[in-house]
């Protein structure tokens, strides 16, 4: 199964090597024409204004807003989470808008408050994810249809809309592959169900 | 419960801006070009190297006021740079919320033995390296991050190239070491035994590399990213040029497409007139930053 890494900008190497330990093939993609045939796409971290303005510059926001809304499974990571997200904090950079909710960015502050913490997930059995939080966004508000999966201090930072996975937290910097794992499952019954 | 300052956090940042540029700013309206041409974060700082040169005498951290008000005027992360050994200039930085500390060969050493204890800290550095142990000594010190020294403030690539060609062939030759040797490599390059080990056995540094000094252009920003650094850092290529936003985005375009020549050819044309070049063998030696680090 083929799997696209969006990359412009930011830790796709990771994701690379985290969707690969999942038995991936795994597809960088910095031109429209990289997406054909892809299972699922992952938005990894970076620096949301610059990948939202390399999506912009290089065609790709309509194509990968196209294939989202077409069912395709994507899963978004801190800087992938703002890009996917319908509304951004007191900014208009460019973004996909398909998750149905309202991010702030940089919300846990700068680079010194930056943190990690063990994050239980009662959609995996309580199971604790080691989560590392960079420059971190978090979500504020979400709309009809999208289900939190995780929150901390009161803060949403994980959620699932449909085919839409995203977190505010880097699962690619640990070892732990329960979320690529999922999403690979997410990817596999969209294959399925598209023959 | 919930830990700060963790070397996976401060390394991660790192992770964050790689195949990115980070560009050299000295006032907040060229930190918003800056971030407007999709630089993924700056460097604040009182003159660009090129000045610094040009204007001689002692280099110093920046102002914080300078420092501050870039902080306000945009959203990415913002670096400065302190003085080799200045660990209290580190202080100062860290107490300004900066996002990572370049303890840097630009500005005047503090100290002529020894680096910042950067394990001190919270806030992560980066810090500039010309071969492998000389990277591998500053990664021991708790350096998240690396970049190649070059010769900054010249507009001239060749010593970030032979920086990166030197630390890259150093890689290759201790995988190839059997592991009885790697303590007398390690004594011989002055690095850590351990990290000797870890470099022979995963055939790449423990953390984040960036290319550094010298850099120009698109075409050497993609020259740089195919020899295999993460990202590049450009001083005074962009705002000694003569069309800095243009230039800005371009080398942001190419450092994402660098293995593309025609993207490449396509976003190098019609820049204007680049920084004015200085050719590395008229520099006297005193005059070359990248002796400057123990």
């Amino acid at each position: 199964m083929k799997i696209g890494v969006l990359a412009l900008q930011g830790a796709f190497r990771e994701h690379r090597v985290a969707l690969e330990k999942c038995g991936c093939e795994v597809v960088e993609v910095r031109k429209a024409e990289h997406l054909d045939g892809l299972a699922g796409l992952v938005l990894p971290g970076g620096e949301s204004t610059t990948i939202g303005k390399l999506l912009n510059d290089f065609i790709l926001l309509e194509p990968i807003r196209t294939l989202g809304l077409q069912g395709m499974p994507i899963f978004a990571t801190c800087a992938g989470l703002i890009v996917l997200a319908k509304d951004i904090e007191g900014s208009q950079q460019p973004r996909l808008g398909l998750l149905d909710a309202q991010v702030r960015r940089n919300a846990f502050g700068r680079q010194v408050d930056s943190f990690e913490i063990d994050l239980p997930v009662a959609k995996f059995s309580g199971k604790t994810i080691r989560s590392v939080f960079i420059r971190a966004p978090y979500i504020l508000k979400i709309y009809e249809g999208v289900e939190i999966l995780a929150s901390h201090e009161d803060k949403i930072v994980m959620v699932e809309q449909g085919n839409l996975l995203a977190t505010a937290f880097h699962p690619e910097l640990t070892d732990d592959l329960t979320l690529h794992q999922y999403f690979v499952s997410k990817c596999s019954e969209y294959v399925s169900s598209a023959r | 419960m919930v830990e700060q300052g963790t070397f996976r956090v401060k390394s991660g940042l790192a992770e964050m801006l790689k195949g990115g540029v980070i560009m050299d700013v000295t006032t907040p309206e060229q930190a918003k070009i800056a971030e407007e041409a999709g630089a993924c974060a700056v460097m604040a700082l009182e003159r660009v190297p090129a000045d610094i040169r040009a204007a001689g005498g002692v280099a110093r951290m920046a102002d914080p006021t300078i420092v501050a008000r870039i902080q306000d005027a945009v959203t990415i992360p913002v670096m400065a740079k302190a003085r080799i050994g200045h660990f209290v200039e580190a202080q100062i930085l860290e107490a300004l919320g900066v996002d990572y500390i370049d303890e840097s060969e630009v500005l005047t050493p503090a100290d002529d033995q020894y680096h910042i204890d950067k394990w001190a800290f919270k806030v992560p550095f980066v810090c500039g390296a010309k071969n492998l142990g000389e990277a591998l000594r500053r990664i021991g010190e708790g350096a998240a991050m690396i970049r190649t020294k070059g010769e900054p403030g010249t507009g001239n690539v060749v010593e970030a190239v032979k920086h990166m060609r030197t630390v890259m062939g150093e890689i290759r030759r201790l995988q190839n070491l059997p592991k009885e040797e790697l303590m007398t490599a390690a004594k011989n390059m002055s690095a850590p035994y351990d990290l000797v080990v870890y470099v022979a056995k995963e055939g790449k540094l423990p953390v984040v590399n960036f290319a550094a000094g010298g850099i120009a252009t698109p075409a050497d920003a993609a020259l740089m990213m195919q020899l295999g650094v993460d990202g590049v850092f450009v001083g005074s290529g962009i705002f000694k040029s003569n069309d800095p936003a243009a230039r800005a985005k371009a080398i942001v375009a190419a450092t994402t497409h660098y293995n593309d020549p025609k993207v490449l050819a396509e976003v190098s044309r019609d820049l204007g007139e680049a920084m004015p070049g200085i050719e590395i063998s008229t520099l006297p030696a005193e005059q070359r930053m990248q002796e400057r680090g123990w």
